[in-house]
């Protein structure tokens, strides 16, 4: 066991810190281009997120491993950087940078196995923030059968002509463009019948109707085609092979959907609030029945964290057998993670059923946001029950679920 | 940067794992529980001394191996997984950390070379320390003891015993006292022992370092509480292992159990809650070499955490055993009890919570 990271990062950590205290409490010009992005409100310096963005490539602390020519970093992959990054920036609460399928899913998908044309054309400004992507995946029904999805492309006189529908569209209104699975194949078998292809959302015939979910904001959208027709070019991989293409990246989302480090962050607000709220003038963190409740979480935040420790250590050195240990983070870290913000509203009582603009609101009404957002995780990007299959399939080696005949 | 057990650490912990399969199958293991096998007990023991067990933590100059704490999880481990019928949490784990920690260099010197050789062996009584059941609790006055300790662990064959005041004073009692009065308390866990210790003016050898200071009785059940995580952890993994064989094998609608989800997910959910188990063990164990901030808090949360999860996995665990899960005829109810007895010892889940709440200020 070793947790240091050695002299080698020492020197690199000091100057992430000053980096940090120059722009400290730094503060956006602009509105975000999607709602709900990180916000950050304290005075210091002022910039537009875009510049922000360009700030964090030029120093290395975002897009470290993209080559220069498509707009990164250009430097070498190291995690421990990276984890460095993400440590010092949260303890100055210094924002991070933009987020969203196109930076997180798109831009290594395209590294991997897109055509050099299209890696000139969509790295640089997705990274920029100034091209926003959506993921054009699931349908009504092909949810967690994910394959069977039904969307058309035709290929006709050297365009993809396009019919079908996607839902569960995330910032489908927000976004210049859509990197969709299509169904190009329909005699080939469910798997190889697919193609990765990117469309603009520009183009006539793409219907956006938002979908407003529990939060009561639209975070998803349906989206309609009817006779979208894109260049023949707007495809990555060859056809039929857009479900390998799709699977390079559904790692992706799958590790960052429960980030431990922001569980541990938001456990450290909750435990704030239980020293601050009181009932009959006694404050929650010494009311037995809360406090126990508030630590069997910390338990299991602190188990979280270990084991993302030891999922880090394993890339750092190959051969350290994490088969199972990776396998659970989405089950087990989204779980937990909608438990905690459960346990924020529990401590409220009447008060955590407060929402928008109520008076007597504390945290902006966030901790019901969150717990019913994290609803939403558990069941976007494989359900838990769909994790649990993975799990007791590829991990455990049970078998898997007998084929119906003739459905 | 790495996050684990060495390659030495498991290569120890296999050999553990390897020894007990060979030495302590499931028939020994009825054998000992049923009290008539005092000898098989004695060989099992043997052979893990002769593996170094009871010298791991003890410094090179008393004649020890010099190892750390999450070495000994990793060997803590491999015992709970093969649910050893043998004395180690107390006797050599909680034993030399109380006078390493507690004792003079006059006592460090008597004690811990005589542990090493296997000369002497210690019971350890701190339950009262934690939480005094009924009316146990033990006073001390000049050099001589009086009063009961409740859940003495690895009284067996003991002849010394760590105990201590319910203030955190510790101090070591011979079995040979004429003023001391050993009863074998019967608890589920068949595998090891427990025992109520009457104290009628015994005399005692008190760790100095005790009377005036806290640091060597919490180190010592922080060491304690780690140790018993990291026997769950190996106890559960060993009943998830087994749960999984027998999914695969039994067949029942035409179809083996495994392949329906009712099943698989329960088999998931159980390998989803401990493979963090085993980071949070290895970290606090970790925490507690490096001595760092954080160190007790990784101690209390390990043990309750660990505590939940071992309870969770030992009752899906029997239930996809079916009927089978539930007598005796399999044998898996041994791990269930042994999960079960770590549970409770050194503070149940609750009062460690409390207690790490404490830690934190709350």
């Amino acid at each position: 066991m070793d947790l240091d990271y050695g002299t080698k990062y020492e020197k690199y950590t000091k100057d992430v810190q000053s980096f940090c205290k120059k722009y400290k409490g730094v503060q956006f010009s602009d509105t975000p281009k999607v709602p709900l992005a990180s916000n950050n409100k304290s005075g210091g310096h002022t910039v537009t997120r875009s510049e922000w963005q360009k700030i964090l490539i030029e120093n290395g602390y975002f897009a470290r491993s993209v080559p220069k020519e498509y707009g990164g970093y250009g430097g070498d992959s190291d995690i421990i950087k990276s984890r460095i990054i993400a440590t010092e920036f949260s303890n100055a609460r210094i924002p991070g940078p933009m987020a969203g399928q196109g930076i997180d899913m798109l831009v290594p998908t395209l590294l991997e196995l897109g055509t050099e044309e299209q890696k000139s054309m969509y790295i640089k400004p997705t990274l920029h923030g100034e091209m926003i992507w959506c993921q054009g995946y699931s349908e009504p029904n092909a949810g967690s059968d994910l394959a069977s999805l039904q969307t058309k492309g035709e290929l006709i006189d050297g365009n993809w002509v396009i019919n079908g529908q996607k839902i569960w569209t995330s910032t489908a209104q927000y976004s210049q463009m859509m990197f969709c699975l299509v169904r190009t194949e329909p005699e080939a078998s469910k798997h190889a019948g697919i193609s990765y292809l990117l469309i603009p959302m520009d183009t006539p015939g793409i219907e956006i109707r938002p979908l407003v979910d529990m939060t009561l904001h639209a975070g998803f959208n349906e989206v309609f085609f009817t006779d979208v027709t894109i260049p023949e070019a707007n495809i990555v991989g060859k056809r039929g092979e857009g479900w390998a293409v799709a699977n390079a990246t559904l790692g992706h989302e799958r590790g960052s959907l429960a980030n431990p480090n922001a569980t541990m962050n938001r456990l450290n607000q909750l435990i704030n609030r239980m020293k601050k709220e009181t009932i009959d003038g006694k404050k929650l963190i010494e009311i037995p029945v809360y406090r126990d409740r508030l630590l069997k979480i910390q338990g299991k935040v602190i188990a979280f964290q270990s084991h993302s420790l030891r999922v880090l250590s394993s890339k750092l050195n190959p051969g350290q057998d994490v088969k199972i240990a990776k396998m659970i983070q989405k089950l087990v870290g989204t779980e937990l993670r909608h438990e905690l913000e459960g346990l924020g509203i529990d401590i409220m009582g009447e008060l955590g059923t407060l929402y928008e603009d109520s008076p007597y609101l504390r945290d902006g009404g966030s901790w019901q946001f969150t717990y019913m957002y994290f609803l939403g995780l558990i069941i976007g990007g494989g359900t838990s029950q769909i994790q649990k299959n993975i799990i007791s399939e590829r991990g455990l080696g049970l078998p898997r679920e007998p084929k119906v005949q003739g459905v | 940067m790495y996050f684990g057990l060495s390659e030495e650490q498991v290569f120890f912990q296999d050999n553990v794992k390897k020894f007990l399969e060979d030495q302590a199958s499931l028939d020994v293991i009825r054998k000992i529980a049923s009290g008539d096998s005092d000898e098989l007990q004695k060989e099992i023991h043997q052979g893990l001394i002769n593996l170094g067990l009871n010298a791991l933590l003890i410094p090179e100059e008393y004649g020890g191996l010099g190892l750390d704490l999450l070495f000994a999880a990793a060997v803590s481990e491999g015992l709970g997984s093969g649910i050893a019928p043998i004395s180690y949490i107390g006797s050599y784990i909680m034993a030399p950390i109380a006078i390493m920690h507690g004792g003079s260099n006059e006592q460090k010197e008597n004690y811990l070379n005589k542990i090493s050789s296997n000369k002497i062996k210690f019971g350890v009584g701190l339950s009262e320390y934690i939480a005094a059941r009924d009316d146990s609790g033990l006073e001390v006055s000049k050099n001589k003891v009086n009063g009961k300790a409740l859940f003495v662990i690895d009284g067996e064959n003991a002849t010394h015993f760590i105990l201590s005041t319910k203030s955190g004073g510790m101090f070591i009692v011979e079995s040979n006292d004429p003023g001391i009065e050993l009863i074998k308390l019967t608890s589920i866990d068949k595998t090891r022992s427990y025992y109520e210790i009457i104290l009628q003016d015994a005399k005692i050898d008190l760790l100095e370092k005790t009377t005036s200071s806290h640091e060597a009785i919490n180190k010592t059940v922080d060491a304690g509480r780690i140790m018993l995580a990291a026997d769950t952890v190996g106890a559960s993994q060993v009943m998830i292992n087994k749960s999984v064989e027998y999914a695969k094998e039994r067949k029942q609608f035409g179809r083996v159990i495994g392949s329906f989800q009712a099943v698989k997910h329960m088999c998931a959910e159980m390998a989803a809650e401990l493979e963090p188990c085993y980071s949070i063990v290895w970290h606090a164990a970790h925490c507690f070499d490096s001595t760092t901030e954080e160190a007790r808090l990784m101690a209390c949360q390990s043990k309750s955490h660990v505590s939940e999860v071992g309870k969770m996995v030992s009752k899906k665990a029997t239930e996809v055993h079916g009927g089978m899960g539930f007598t005796d005829l399999l044998g898996l109810h041994y791990w269930f009890k042994r999960i079960g007895m770590n549970r409770q010892l050194l503070g149940s889940p609750e009062l460690v919570r409390d207690e790490a709440g404490k830690i934190q200020g709350f």
